[in-house]
């Protein structure tokens, strides 16, 4: 095999707010090529995580390597190395598909030639290069997903984040997004690092799944190891078990409230 | 090198792409300019010559155009609030660019945007009667535009940073630009002011960008151009300054 050192490397990370601690010492690594799941149920730390993963957010304490790289210190190695999906869309509405992802390349410093000639190759793996010039606001959550991943992929980067990446999408599509997915991730060998709160998606697609609720990994492992582990038939057994069937107290955030606003577009 | 300037220039030439393909936005903008001018403008008119001070819409036009550069200028700033959930702000925060250089690239943006409305609504004010007194006048009311909308697009951009709700946008409006507007010198003149106010309006920036354009598009000013244009650049430097500080901190 090639090198042992991990894509991502965490220990004992942390991150609190005003007294709540919304990531508990977490420790966890990701091999490189690996496609490694976050199972859990909303408001675990799903997000939290990947955004410390990713420079949006600095931990309270505990350490962290991306590439190598610690995202506290050497910001623009880390982020050089990953492409990410985030939860909410960032595509500019009022830019063309093209537009956002020439932007994307210039951001990341990718050479124009260079630029021209991916757009055209990753708009046409993710089906969207006939809507090349249209704008991004005539576009369904699908296809926005779609043209995110696109994007995310231009500058090729060794690790690729998605954050609940097939919320509000119909079967197909997600079966679709999955699909191109698990290509990357076996042509090219990037490491993928996703969250979900669905069970089937951690259970079809991750080699490795973390369980994480109220801030703390449960448990990790292969999902056949995990329904083993707890004597389930099935991950979503394995999974109630460990998190229980309460459904979670929640508070509404801003971010929620702004969501909400949103959809009613 | 290059990398930054290319950084800075396609950041600057969204903006503009932005405000020129929404054409429903910039005709919007225009209703409250239009209105000002008439209303008052015609309104007062008579009033204001009579109290010995020559023709009100000759005063009024640079300070409706001051306004339309103002509001514009605060608005973008504040975009970064719903941009940073869900637009493209995320975007530019995780690549590997400076955030000095995003905010300088989106904050020269947004200030050549408002410009072009202020441009617009000089041109609106001239149909309605007003009379710039010179080329070389509008040349450099130009710059006097553009930098009342670098310094307003920074405070828009520094408070934004701070913000989360855009609920919290609607108190910034009316208890922050409302009254930096009115109280400017942009409706009235700035003689024999009672104490209170006087001090009030010396200590507002938009009382400079205002004085400036009324100087430089009709001749007549209360500090003297120079004076204008040298604070503003003051307060642009330092408003930049905080603002790329607060806009470096955001955290999502």
């Amino acid at each position: 095999m090639t090198d042992k050192k991990p894509s991502i490397e965490v220990s004992d990370l942390t991150k609190k707010y005003n007294g709540f601690t919304a990531v508990d010492s977490i420790s966890f690594r990701v091999g490189k090529g690996e496609i490694f799941a976050f199972l859990g149920p909303n408001g675990a730390g799903k997000t939290t995580t990947i955004k410390m993963l990713t420079t949006l957010l600095t931990p309270t304490s505990g350490s962290i390597a991306v590439n190598g790289f610690d995202p506290t210190v050497d910001q623009n190695e880390v982020r050089k190395s990953f492409g990410i999906v985030f939860q909410d869309p960032s595509l500019d509405d009022e830019l063309t598909a093209w537009e956002n992802l020439d932007f994307h390349g210039v951001l990341y410093n990718v050479p124009k030639t260079i630029r021209t000639q991916r757009i055209q190759e990753l708009l046409q793996f993710v089906e969207l290069w006939d809507r090349k010039d249209s704008f991004v606001k005539t576009f369904s959550g699908g296809m926005k997903r779609r043209l995110e991943i696109s994007r995310g992929l231009l500058h090729h980067p060794k690790i690729f984040f998605l954050d609940e990446p097939t919320i509000g999408l119909d079967p197909q599509t997600r079966n679709k997004l999955w699909a191109y997915i698990k290509d990357l991730n076996k042509k090219e060998g990037i490491t993928i690092f996703f969250t979900t709160h669905y069970i089937e998606e951690a259970e079809k697609i991750a080699d490795t799944v973390a369980v994480i609720d109220h801030g703390k990994i449960l448990t990790k492992g292969s999902p056949s190891q995990l329904k083993i582990e707890t004597a389930s038939q099935t991950l979503e057994e394995s999974f109630l078990k460990l998190t229980g069937h309460e459904i979670r107290q929640e508070e509404g955030t801003v971010i929620d409230r702004m969501r909400m606003i949103r959809r009613r577009r | 090198m290059t990398r930054i300037m290319n950084t800075i220039y396609i950041l600057w030439l969204r903006q503009l792409k932005r405000f020129i393909r929404s054409k429903a936005r910039i005709l919007g903008s225009l209703g409250q300019p239009i209105l000002f001018l008439f209303a008052l403008g015609f309104g007062f008119g008579p009033t204001f010559a009579k109290a010995g001070e020559g023709n009100y819409l000759q005063f009024l036009a640079p300070g409706v155009i001051a306004m339309s550069v103002l509001f514009s200028a605060v608005f973008f700033g504040i975009e970064i609030i719903w941009d940073r959930q869900f637009g493209f702000l995320k975007e530019t925060l995780v690549a590997p660019v400076s955030r000095f250089h995003i905010m300088l690239g989106r904050t020269l943006g947004g200030a050549t945007v408002s410009c072009v409305q202020g441009l617009i609504v000089l041109l609106i004010s001239t149909i309605v009667g007003f009379r710039p007194v010179s080329i070389l006048g509008v040349l450099l009311s130009l710059v006097i535009m553009f930098l009342g909308a670098v310094v307003f697009t920074a405070l828009g951009t520094a408070i934004a940073s701070k913000l989360e709700d855009m609920h919290a946008f609607q108190l910034i409006m009316n208890f922050l630009i409302m009254p930096l507007f009115f109280l400017s010198g942009a409706l009235f003149p700035l003689k024999n002011l009672p104490p209170a106010l006087d001090t009030i309006t010396h200590l507002n920036p938009m009382t400079f960008a205002v004085d400036g354009l009324r100087a430089t598009l009709t001749g007549t000013s209360h500090f003297g151009a120079l004076t204008d244009f040298i604070v503003l650049l003051g307060i642009a430097i330092v408003f930049l300054s905080i603002g790329s500080y607060l806009f470096s901190k955001i955290e999502l």
